[in-house]
């Protein structure tokens, strides 16, 4: 009897708590949200204003797109990117967002595959109606949504450094293009060890047969060097033993490396075990980063050098910060690659460019987003040109057995050029 | 004359064991493939992701001394590729009796079947050990080099999966011709209603062939951990080369696959040597084309289970 009374009671009365306590809520919550806007009104330029395309803005929020693979062989690479965008994003929020408005995140899975790269930003710029969309790592990726950018107006920030002969206004490029990576690298390589004869390898693919391309253009014209081999091998490609006897043989002043993927790890390793070190053998490769490293094994990579615009150990306040919040976020063991710190850049560059044109709209973002100034990029200044890609450094960095480079050089600004001539 | 004799007597000695070495490689991929789909005429997509998994349980166990007993790193190898071939083949075993046995007179279902299999073990590594290449950390005595003469090296993980190549083959065919296990697999091969009616368990057999060639291909993950990384789809690499073994050396024969791998790891090492690395592997190819244009059985061709 007791019991059932007490059951009574509880029915009776939690149903007209709840009542009261909701209306108290509602009250509250209608006063927050007077005063929220009545404060917003005063500090954020009305929607109206900044958004005169449909964009995915109201007064409090703007949504981004995120397009990247999560899954498939790329996932390897592009993880680092998700997340270095996220930390980026985070921060901006934290700081007060974009125009007032806080960044909210629908985040897409190209899958590593191409096609579903297109559909997914089409689905993100038509029907999310996204302001910007922080993406792709692949040439190929980028080339697939290319035309749903160019087509439906949307603006993509694009973080890998990649063989450049591409230039759009619905694109900005926070990785390096070709040159940037290449020419100083070679220059520095050949002052500095008094190299002439050069051997490219590559994966067989469009990246590293093109920056090869621009690589004999520079040995050949410039430096006035030999190339005594060019070679590709197929991506995954784990038998390396007749390449390196062939580098035994021919001796060269420099084995020039783009090898990626899976065929990385075999190729250093088996380096090392046919006593190919870099006691004997000068090697410079622009396809190293610190997330390499990690699968390789720093004791594979001893003293090789990699040619890149960032890495981990650079001391600057900057990068301290960066590394420091990374690794707060994702756990003391993660690494930062060249990729992830051009990652990070995107959605700084996205903030500064809306807040410089004062709108969302992308024809005036993309317009304003020349001679953005970046001074607090983990990898130092940045500033965009003309040709939506960043005026950047090129660092030498040379492998140490705890995977991490020291940096043994630093060019100084380098203008980006995508289109080089004579070098085609 | 730009090179000294001294350079092309090394470079020679180097090339020689740059061949042998891709050779043993093959091998270990052809052979657990050469039981499977050769001798039980079972074509098994999900080959390679048996490889894989015997990688991982190299990379499970280096982990996992690393972190209770730093001090047993230099020997864990030798029971990881123990634990590896008992791995694959009981998830071989389990496979067999829970999807194979039903699709034994289908073969081209078996192919679908299986196939989705491969898919779905590649999601599961993804989802257990990350979509990142891994790689195990290596005992010490399996890095490095034998250094011959100042020009020679002879890297060492290579003599190492040499080795375990000749040593499993080796098993392999003892296991086949001198066992009386063997003499039942090879009868049911040639003919399985008369085995069946002279009181061989046809379906035990089928299962501990299907589990052994599985565990074979654990042993070759394992083995080409000290040669390369491992990630989720690794196995869909593996998979074109050892069908590629077993159906240019002729399906049915065991002796077929070892003279395979062998013919086509040299003619791509030597290709690779005197062009280059992309037009090697083009030219091996087109010649395995031209040969089995002529000889579509392959090299030894065979009787494959017909019933």
């Amino acid at each position: 009897m007791n019991y059932r009374n007490s059951l009574y009671t509880n029915q009776t009365d939690t149903p007209l708590r709840r009542r009261h306590s909701s209306k108290w809520r509602a009250a509250i919550a209608l006063l927050a949200a007077t005063g929220l806007t009545l404060a917003s009104s005063h500090a954020n330029p009305p929607t109206s204003e900044v958004n005169t395309t449909g964009l995915a803005v109201t007064d409090t929020e703007v949504t981004v797109g995120q397009l990247h693979s999560a899954t498939g062989t790329m996932a390897i690479s592009e993880t680092g990117s998700i997340q270095a965008e996220q930390l980026a994003i985070e921060q901006i929020n934290a700081a007060g967002g974009v125009l007032g408005r806080q960044i909210k995140v629908i985040q897409e899975d190209g899958a590593s595959d191409w096609p579903t790269f297109a559909e997914k930003a089409k689905k993100l710029l038509v029907n999310d109606k996204v302001a910007a969309v922080m993406g792709c790592w692949t040439s190929a990726s980028r080339k697939a949504v290319l035309p749903v950018f160019e087509k439906e107006n949307g603006m993509l920030y694009y973080p890998t450094f990649y063989e450049g002969l591409e230039q759009s206004k619905n694109v900005i490029y926070t990785g390096q293009e070709a040159t940037q990576q290449i020419i100083a690298g070679l220059d520095w390589i050949a002052k500095e060890k008094d190299a002439k004869t050069f051997y490219l390898i590559g994966s067989d693919y469009i990246w590293p047969r093109t920056s090869n391309k621009i690589a004999r253009k520079h040995i050949e014209n410039v430096l006035g060097g030999k190339v005594v081999g060019e070679e590709y091998y197929a991506l995954g490609h784990t038998q390396f033993g007749s390449l390196i006897n062939k580098i035994k043989l021919k001796k060269p002043d420099v084995v020039y490396a783009i090898v990626v993927g899976g065929s990385n790890v075999s190729f250093y390793k088996q380096l090392k075990a046919a006593g190919v070190t870099a006691e004997k053998q000068t090697v410079l490769t622009i396809s190293v980063t610190e997330d390499e490293v990690l699968g390789i094994g720093g004791e594979n990579l001893v003293g090789f050098y990699s040619a890149m615009k960032y890495f981990q150990s650079l001391e600057n306040p900057n990068n301290e910060a960066f590394v420091k919040a990374f690794k707060e976020k994702y756990g003391e063991d993660s690494v930062i690659g060249d990729v992830t710190q051009a990652a990070y850049l995107g959605p700084w560059l996205w903030k500064m460019a809306v807040e410089k044109a004062g709108s969302f709209d992308v024809d005036k973002v993309a317009e304003a987003s020349p001679g953005i100034e970046f001074d607090q990029a983990p990898e130092g200044y940045v500033k965009i040109h003309p040709n939506h890609h960043l005026w950047s450094k090129l660092r030498i960095g040379q492998w140490q057995e705890d995977g991490q480079a020291k940096v043994l050089y630093e060019s100084e600004l380098i203008e980006p050029d995508p289109f080089p001539e004579g070098y085609q | 004359m730009e090179y000294s004799w001294e350079d092309l007597r090394a470079i020679f000695v180097m090339q020689g064991f740059a061949g042998i070495s891709l050779f043993s490689v093959l091998l270990l991929m052809g052979l657990g493939l050469a039981l499977i789909f050769g001798q039980m005429g079972v074509i098994n997509m999900a080959h390679g992701e048996f490889m894989a998994l015997g990688a991982y349980t190299v990379y499970f166990c280096s982990e996992l001394t690393q972190s209770l007993a730093p001090s047993f790193g230099p020997y864990y190898f030798v029971i990881a590729i123990g634990l590896a071939f008992l791995g694959s083949a009981l998830l071989g075993a389990l496979v067999e009796w829970a999807m194979i046995r039903h699709l034994y007179h289908r073969p081209l279902d078996t192919l679908l079947a299986t196939w989705g299999l491969s898919l779905i073990l590649q999601q599961t590594y993804r989802s257990i050990f990350g979509a990142r290449e891994v790689t195990p950390e290596l005992p010490g005595w399996l890095m490095g080099s034998f250094s011959v003469s100042d020009t020679i090296d002879i890297p060492i993980n290579g003599v190492f999966v040499l080795g375990l190549a000749i040593a499993v083959t080796c098993g392999v065919l003892l296991f086949m011709f001198r066992t009386p296990f063997g003499l039942r697999l090879r009868a049911t091969v040639q003919n399985r209603k008369m085995s069946g009616a002279v009181g061989i368990n046809t379906e035990k057999v089928d299962r501990l062939a299907f589990a052994i060639g599985c565990g074979i291909a654990g042993i070759a993950g394992a083995a080409f951990t000290t040669i390369g990384s491992t990630g989720p789809d690794s196995g869909s690499r593996y998979i074109v080369d050892a069908f590629l073994v077993v159906v240019f050396g002729g399906a049915a024969s065991l002796f077929g696959s070892v003279v395979s791998a062998f013919g086509i790891a040299q003619a791509q090492s030597i290709l690779e040597f005197f062009l280059e690395g992309t037009m090697g592997k083009v030219a091996t190819l087109f010649f395995i084309v031209v040969v089995l244009m002529f000889r579509p059985q392959g090299l030894f061709p065979g009787k494959v289970r017909s019933n």
